[in-house]
């Protein structure tokens, strides 16, 4: 629990929203991304580097991380209260996410006392862009058995496969990697290792992949006899898969310690209600329709139950029953939610939603089905929807595998 | 403004408490096999339970002390309610507490101490059952009131569901009057011979019937009328909502657990049928749909307040309704199909929630009903 007084909160509250207002950047005129998943062009990720060092350099940034490391060892409540600020004022994402969220938070609290030097500031300031090799093309949903070697060879490890979907892999100065070191394990996960892993080095080669969208934002990350450092190596040979796993928690928001910052554009309810107030279905206002504010209706107890849910999971003896159950269902019920919402808010436009980004009587430029296709990369990257659902059915309700 | 509005949701020590006490005593009261015992019975309910719960002090806890009550408020009753649901406990606690809230926030404060009125909030928070009669067909959402108190005072009309009637000492009977909407208190041993029919209802766990009130000739001290009659009677709706929505949400988990708990010992093709997804992942929806029904009661519960409900606590009572049962359904549904044959046996628990879930999804409004109140309280205003 946060020992900030009420006053403290407030005072901060102004200060940041203060702050945002004067450094709101205006609309550079190219189309933003709605999430870090989703920097495809270097004219974004300059525009959004520039963004994210800003809001460091204000103070705003990592500010319960520790000092030396380029945070400011304050209570977690002021970065919360930065990061609301920075949702109501609508201000871009701070794009490092997997630094920021992942293998910073990763780095805080299994990392030695090197690697926290070497790579948290960096992590913050922008200047290091991070990504995550983990999938393959073979090996998606089933991680543990990943195939990408990585092999002892005097003080370095040669790296050789194939990692996909890697956000940012064309960007990115480090990349946390998940390979094998060990085949002949016994365990397939009990032969896989951890690293904090350079990118610029020979043998690398990310490939930028087209998306749905028609934009770009990951890559198809190609090792060929790639040597990094074997200090690159965390934890332990065959902790791999310990260490994978804690990332995830991070990922789907089930642990804290994220550096803070807006990892995606939030897209709320009320936005899609107000695009609708001028759409007509049958000759009437669509906002009318009785089968329509039935649905809406549900769409928008299904985020309440998400933000309340969030309430509840701190009050101890309203978690008894299934417990870390909320926690562990937040992705799959925030990201369903979404991909529902975005899906109804084309739906609703009549003959407007079959247009496109790009077409000028589009509603919003598109926004509604440009965010639509993309929330497809929540349903999927970070464990896909239905293997969320084996993970609760099995971990909560302890129904079989 | 949001279309989210309020989130807050708060759970005091008292509560927690309430809580504790409350599902251990359902527990060790209810057992499946007492639930199985009773619902082929007369009651319905057993009358040395319901005692230890007037023991407790549950009738009156949300009625002030004034009355006998141990002023708690709603909040406090909202956790009872749901560890009854879990333990499919039933008796005369739903339809007293109702009277009571239905009673106390609809009469002026200029009431005579020693009113009628005053004398049934007594009694019923000293354990006297009482029930309210409020439906006078099957539409919940009915804005006519068409039970008629006359000018004589006579009552002209039949009830429908008045729930736990048969041990009712008192009714509070809704009507109107020169179309007005007033409360006639009256006591069980005023009505006549025949005028009682019991209901059969899907829920063998409770009792209900239908009242002819007609020809009852209620006291000017035993009718409650006045500006607050209107406002008290939404709000006992919305209670009744919340209620029934607690209970729902106990009924859903402890429906989702019998049917986990299947999943894990039935085996098929030399499989545990729980390792097959198309049954593990609507058991995942479910569990979605209990974590979301006790974040909406909860959420409720804590906007309730003693005075007139805000439209901040109807939109949650609402929503609580909307969730719970639509939950329950599915949960209570899919027991059944889980099950194979043996889902379709009067033996199997399964039959237990299924047919409370569509009592449950009835009672004071479905989920539809709720749903267009909340259209327009959420999309027009
Ligand atoms: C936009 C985006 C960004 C991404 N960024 C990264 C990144 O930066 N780094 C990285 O490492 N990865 C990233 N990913 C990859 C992501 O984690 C994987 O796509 C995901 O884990 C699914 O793996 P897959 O694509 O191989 O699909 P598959 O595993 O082949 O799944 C195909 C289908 O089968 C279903 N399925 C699979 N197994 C089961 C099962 N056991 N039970 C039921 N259904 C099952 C899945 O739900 C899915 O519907 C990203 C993905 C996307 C979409």
């Amino acid at each position: 629990m946060s020992t900030v007084s009420e006053q403290d909160r407030q005072e901060f509250r102004r200060e940041v929203s203060a702050w945002l207002r004067a450094n709101k950047p205006a609309d550079p005129g190219f189309l933003l991304p709605q999430s870090f998943m989703e920097v495809g062009s270097e004219q974004q990720l300059e525009f959004l580097r520039e963004w994210q060092y800003k809001v460091w350099a204000a103070g705003y940034l990592g500010m319960a991380w520790l000092k030396q490391y380029g945070g400011q060892g304050l209570d977690p409540g002021f970065q919360s209260i930065a990061d609301q600020e920075m949702r109501r004022h609508a201000v871009p994402i701070c794009f490092n996410v997997i630094g920021l969220g992942w293998a910073g938070p990763l780095i805080n609290d299994i990392g030695t006392e090197a690697e926290k030097s070497r790579y948290l500031k960096g992590i913050l300031t922008g200047e290091d862009i991070w990504c995550q090799g983990f999938s393959e093309p073979d090996h998606g949903s089933d991680l543990g058995s990943a195939q990408t070697r990585a092999e002892r060879d005097g003080d370095d490890y040669v790296i050789n496969g194939t990692k996909i979907w890697t956000t940012m892999g064309n960007f990115a100065k480090y990349m946390i990697l998940l390979a094998r070191t060990n085949p002949a394990a016994e365990r397939k996960y009990d032969g896989l290792s951890f690293f904090l892993a350079p990118m610029q080095v020979p043998g690398i080669d990310p490939r930028p992949i087209r998306k749905l969208t028609g934009e770009y934002g990951f890559t198809e990350t190609f090792f060929t006899d790639a040597r990094i450092p074997a200090s690159c190596l965390m934890g332990e040979e065959g902790e791999g898969w310990k260490i994978a796993m804690k990332t995830l928690q991070y990922e789907r928001g089930a642990e804290a310690g994220a550096a803070g910052g807006l990892a995606f554009v939030r897209i709320v309810i009320d936005d899609m209600i107000e695009q609708l107030r001028d759409v007509e279905r049958d000759g009437a206002p669509v906002l009318q329709d009785p089968a329509v504010r039935d649905q809406l209706v549900q769409l928008i107890m299904e985020e309440k139950a998400v933000v309340l849910g969030d309430r509840r999971a701190g009050i101890a003896p309203l978690t008894t029953d299934y417990p870390f159950s909320l926690p562990l269902s937040n992705k799959l019920r925030f990201t369903e939610n979404t991909r529902r919402m975005r899906q109804l808010a084309i739906n609703l436009q009549g003959a407007d939603g079959g247009l496109y980004v790009g077409d000028e009587g589009a509603r919003q430029g598109g926004f509604w089905q440009r965010a639509y296709l993309n929330s497809f990369s929540a349903t999927i990257g970070g464990g896909t929807s239905q293997v969320q659902a084996n993970i609760i059915a099995e971990h909560i309700l302890g129904l079989p595998k | 403004m949001s279309v989210m509005g309020n989130t807050a949701l708060s759970f005091s020590e008292d509560q927690a408490m309430i809580l504790d006490v409350a599902r251990a005593f359902c527990r060790d009261k209810s057992p499946i096999g007492s639930v199985r015992a009773l619902l082929e019975s007369d009651t319905g309910f057993d009358p040395g339970v319901w005692r230890q719960m007037v023991d407790m002090g549950w009738p009156g806890m949300a009625l002030p002390e004034a009355v006998g009550g141990s002023g708690l408020g709603m909040g406090a009753v909202v956790p009872v309610m749901e560890a009854m649901g879990k333990s499919l406990l039933g008796g005369p606690l739903l339809g007293s507490v109702l009277a009571g809230q239905l009673l106390w926030r609809a009469a002026d404060d200029s009431a005579p101490s020693d009113s009628t009125r005053n004398a049934v909030l007594v009694a019923l928070a000293a354990g006297a059952p009482a029930a309210v009669a409020v439906l006078d067909n099957h539409d919940w959402g009915a804005s006519r009131i068409r039970c008629e108190l006359g000018t004589d005072n006579a009552l002209q009309g039949v009830k429908q569901q008045v729930m736990e009637a048969a041990g009712a000492e008192w009714f509070v009977v809704v009507a109107q009057q020169a179309g007005e909407p007033v409360l006639a208190l009256v006591p069980a041993a005023d009505l006549v011979a025949g005028a009682r029919r019991s209901h059969t209802l899907i829920d063998c766990t409770r009792r209900a019937q239908a009242i002819d009130f007609s020809g009852v000739r209620v006291p000017e001290d035993a009718v409650v009328r006045g500006p607050r009659v209107a406002a008290a009677l939404r709000d006992f709706r919305l209670l009744g909502a919340l209620l029934v929505a607690a209970e729902a949400g106990g009924s859903a988990a402890a429906c989702l657990d019998t049917t986990v708990d299947y999943l894990k010992t039935r085996k098929q093709f030399g499989r545990l049928i729980g390792s097959y997804q198309a049954l593990k992942h609507p058991c995942v929806d479910i569990l979605v749909g209990v974590d979301s029904t006790r974040s909406f009661v909860y959420h409720a519960a804590t906007l309730l307040t003693d005075g007139e409900l805000d439209r901040e606590a109807e939109v949650a009572c609402r929503m609580a309704k909307a969730q719970a049962t639509e939950t329950l359904k599915y949960a209570g549904d899919r027991a059944i199909q889980f099950h194979g044959g043996m889902g379709f046996t009067w033996e199997c628990d399964a039959q237990l929630y299924v047919r409370r879930a569509q009592w449950s999804q009835q009672a004071f409004g479905d989920a539809q009903h709720h749903r267009k109140r909340l259209a327009q309280l959420l999309l027009d205003d």
